[in-house]
């Protein structure tokens, strides 16, 4: 019974997937309720699910998938607190997205293919979350990240969108590749896969964090960390929706979840835990600069989305397993609400560029509301989501001694609240920058505004879950063993001000007129550099494209000039031979009746002297 | 008297250089028909010979020559007709005109 439940969480989206794979052309429009129908039987199978844990559940039903020799790969569903509540948040989030897009995909010449799509991701990751192994984990990892792919290059009539595909498939592919030697590495040191048996072993603790580190690779890829988070900004070409879902909540989520799910492997690595940590650190303030100087409103909850991957790691890092964990919860819903939101905004006025927007608060009452509480929960301002998780975060690194981690993360902390408020008072108040949409603009339909309005719901109590007022409840469900932290009044005033402060100085500067508009020159260096995301893509177009692309055309010259040349010199040769020879061929029968009849005597001569025949 | 049987090879021997040098030689695809007829006759002469002189309990020589007399005739019958087909197209049976299959 539980088995068979269990596994219908992610059979029921893939049969979607395979019917509207086979009917999606056909049924156009409708297609949108076959997919939605099987991602709520999943949200409510996953509620089912996550009461059953609640009520002291924590199982897992496991099918051998292949077996060679004594060798057996498992397939399994693993159901304990962390993937009950990430199944939860997958499954609702995606239900909720998955409506929002009737609306926003409305007419689309693909519509069955995108909730296609959708079906599969969702089964992917549901997959993903499930395993209890590290193979699944990775057919899983892999699955995701194909149909993130071809949702990224959904508009793929688009260069722009089919380049930015590409590039998310490729950079996360060399994540990839450290998650597959760490791996290897696993299996040659231990013989087997399975997670409960790897964390029941002894690691030396060099090869455990050797391992761990690689493996971390993978989620660096696939959480779009410092240096492999280039993708992530591209990946917005994609519908808006598909943002929403794979690239804000759920899948750049899966490396935290990998992390997360492999910590007592890191644990027994203490050095990797750090590198997480730094990495993670680096990421939430570099994307959080970038984001200060971004203009596009899709990009701007990029970065903001890397920078929040960054504060989890940051939490996983410093040792603050619950606090990372709780922040990815609170995570997903207030940036797939600022996604859905901006979804909206851009469905409204078919512009992703903010400084031609303003002034929508007065036309879009619902998207401006809950746009605005999901902004205080990114910014993080009490009691919204992001406050409670961020705080435990950088209380984290504040208790475990890492000074340098906690001022860095508070200073990330000021600049995330300006830049959510300057997106917010540039697209929603002041004056209407462009006429072109002056009077056209107007609220989405229901499809789109109710999810905004449930997620805003979440947005603003998902965070209550885990505060000090229920005895942060949340944290001693996902880790019993990791105590939370006492309140510090310090940290939280400390997290309090610097997020008033932002939201000051974003008032200030963008609100009114106080701060002239020209306070930061475009000419001074550090905007420069921030405005060009510190030259990263150009790094990486020096240092990898351009030698890849020299090596690949000296192969290709060696390939046109010797192996061709070495192919064309015998056709050639056959050709010299061929057109002396076709002289023969001179179209009188009794010609060849002639040939024929030298050749019978050469060869009656030819018998008669060598073979003897007498 | 008994004629030897290197009389009827010699025979023979005359037909088919008779039917060899009209093949080779002449221009009407008729006329090369039959020598090609006159050719495989030639063969017939040699193989009763033979079966006669060699084995003349078995008339396996015989049967040998009723056999390559029926395929001499379905195969006149094939180059008559193709015969026939070239003459529709060029309104003549000389062979040197028909020199298209070449390089």
């Amino acid at each position: 019974m539980l088995a068979y439940y269990l596994s219908l969480i992610v059979l029921v989206p893939i049969l979607s997937f395979i019917i509207l794979v086979i009917f999606g052309k056909r049924w156009g429009d409708k297609s949108a309720y076959v997919s939605i129908a099987a991602v709520l039987i999943s949200l409510g199978l996953s509620i089912k699910a996550l009461i059953d844990v609640l009520g002291g559940l924590n199982t897992k039903v496991l099918f051998t998938w292949a077996s060679i020799g004594n060798f057996h790969i498992t397939f399994g569903l693993l159901l304990d607190s962390l993937s009950a509540m990430m199944l939860v948040v997958v499954a609702l989030v995606s239900a909720l997205v998955q409506i929002f897009s009737i609306g926003y995909m409305h007419g689309d010449k693909r519509y069955g293919w995108f909730y296609a799509c959708l079906s599969m991701f969702t089964a992917s990751m549901l997959l993903l979350v499930f395993a209890p192994n590290y193979v699944q984990m990775y057919v899983a990892w892999e699955g995701v990240g194909v149909f993130s792919y071809l949702l990224i290059g959904f508009w793929f009539e688009k260069r722009s969108a089919s380049q930015a595909a590409k590039k998310a498939f490729m950079v996360t592919r060399v994540g990839d590749l450290g998650f597959a030697i760490a791996l290897i590495l696993l299996y040659i040191n231990a013989g087997t896969l399975d997670m409960d048996k790897l964390f029941a072993m002894h690691f030396v603790p060099a090869l455990a964090a050797t391992i761990s580190i690689l493996m971390f690779f993978g989620a660096i890829g696939k959480s779009a960390q410092f240096p492999l988070h280039v993708w992530l900004p591209d990946a917005m070409e994609g519908p808006t929706p598909v943002s929403a879902l794979i690239h804000a909540a759920t899948m750049v989520a899966a490396g935290v979840y990998l992390v997360a799910r492999s910590y007592p492997l890191f644990e027994k690595g203490p050095v990797s835990l750090e590198f997480v940590a730094i990495i993670g650190t680096i990421t939430a303030f570099m994307a959080a600069t970038i984001a200060l100087t971004a203009t596009d409103i899709k990009k701007v909850l990029a970065y903001s989305t890397i920078s929040q991957l960054g504060y989890m790691m940051m939490g996983l890092g410093v040792g603050a397993f619950a606090a990372g964990a709780f922040h990815l919860f609170t995570h997903a819903f207030f940036k797939a609400l600022l996604f859905l939101g901006a979804g909206s905004v851009i469905h409204a006025v078919h512009s992703q560029e903010i400084f031609e927007m303003g002034g929508l608060w007065k036309k879009m009452k619902i998207t401006s509301i809950t746009f605005i509480i999901g902004g205080l929960a990114l910014a993080g301002v009490p009691p919204f989501a992001g406050f409670w998780s961020k705080d435990e975060i950088i209380l984290g690194a504040y208790t475990s001694g890492h000074t340098a981690i906690f001022w860095i993360g508070i200073l990330t902390a000021l600049f995330t609240a300006f830049y959510t408020f300057r997106l917010i008072f540039v697209v929603f108040f002041g004056q209407p920058r462009a006429d072109h949409h002056g009077g056209h603009v107007h609220e989405s339909p229901a499809v789109m505004s109710i999810p905004l309005l449930i997620l805003g719901f979440f947005a603003l109590t998902a965070g209550l879950l885990g505060s000090p007022f229920v005895h942060n409840a949340f944290q001693g469900f996902i880790a019993p063993g990791h105590e939370a932290e006492a309140v510090n009044p310090f940290v939280m005033g400390l997290s309090i001000a610097v997020a008033l402060i932002g939201i000051t100085a974003a008032w200030l500067k963008y609100g009114t007129q106080v701060l002239p508009s020209n306070v930061i020159s475009k000419n001074n260096p550090i905007y420069k550099l921030v405005a060009n995301k510190y030259y990263m893509d150009e790094f990486y177009y020096y240092v990898l494209i351009i030698p890849t692309h020299a090596v690949a055309r000296f192969i290709l010259e060696f390939d046109q000039k010797v192996i061709d040349g070495i192919v064309n010199g015998v056709a050639k040769i056959i050709a010299v031979f061929g057109s002396g020879m076709r002289r023969l061929q001179t179209g009188y029968v009794q010609n060849y009746a002639l040939f024929m009849l030298v050749g019978l005597i050469i060869l009656i001569i030819w018998s008669f002297r060598f073979l003897g025949i007498h | 008297m008994v004629i030897p049987l290197s009389w009827y090879l010699i025979v023979s021997a005359i037909l088919f250089g008779i039917g060899l040098i009209g093949v080779l030689l002449r221009q009407n695809a008729v006329t090369i028909l039959f020598s090609v007829e006159i050719m495989l006759n030639a063969a017939n002469i040699n193989l009763v010979a033979f079966s006669r002189y060699i084995t003349p309990s078995a008339i396996s020589g015989q049967m040998f020559a009723l056999f390559v007399m029926a395929i001499a005739a379905s195969e006149v019958a094939v180059g008559l007709a193709i015969v026939l087909t070239i003459y529709r197209n060029i309104q003549s049976v000389d062979i040197d005109k028909i020199n298209i299959f070449k390089w």
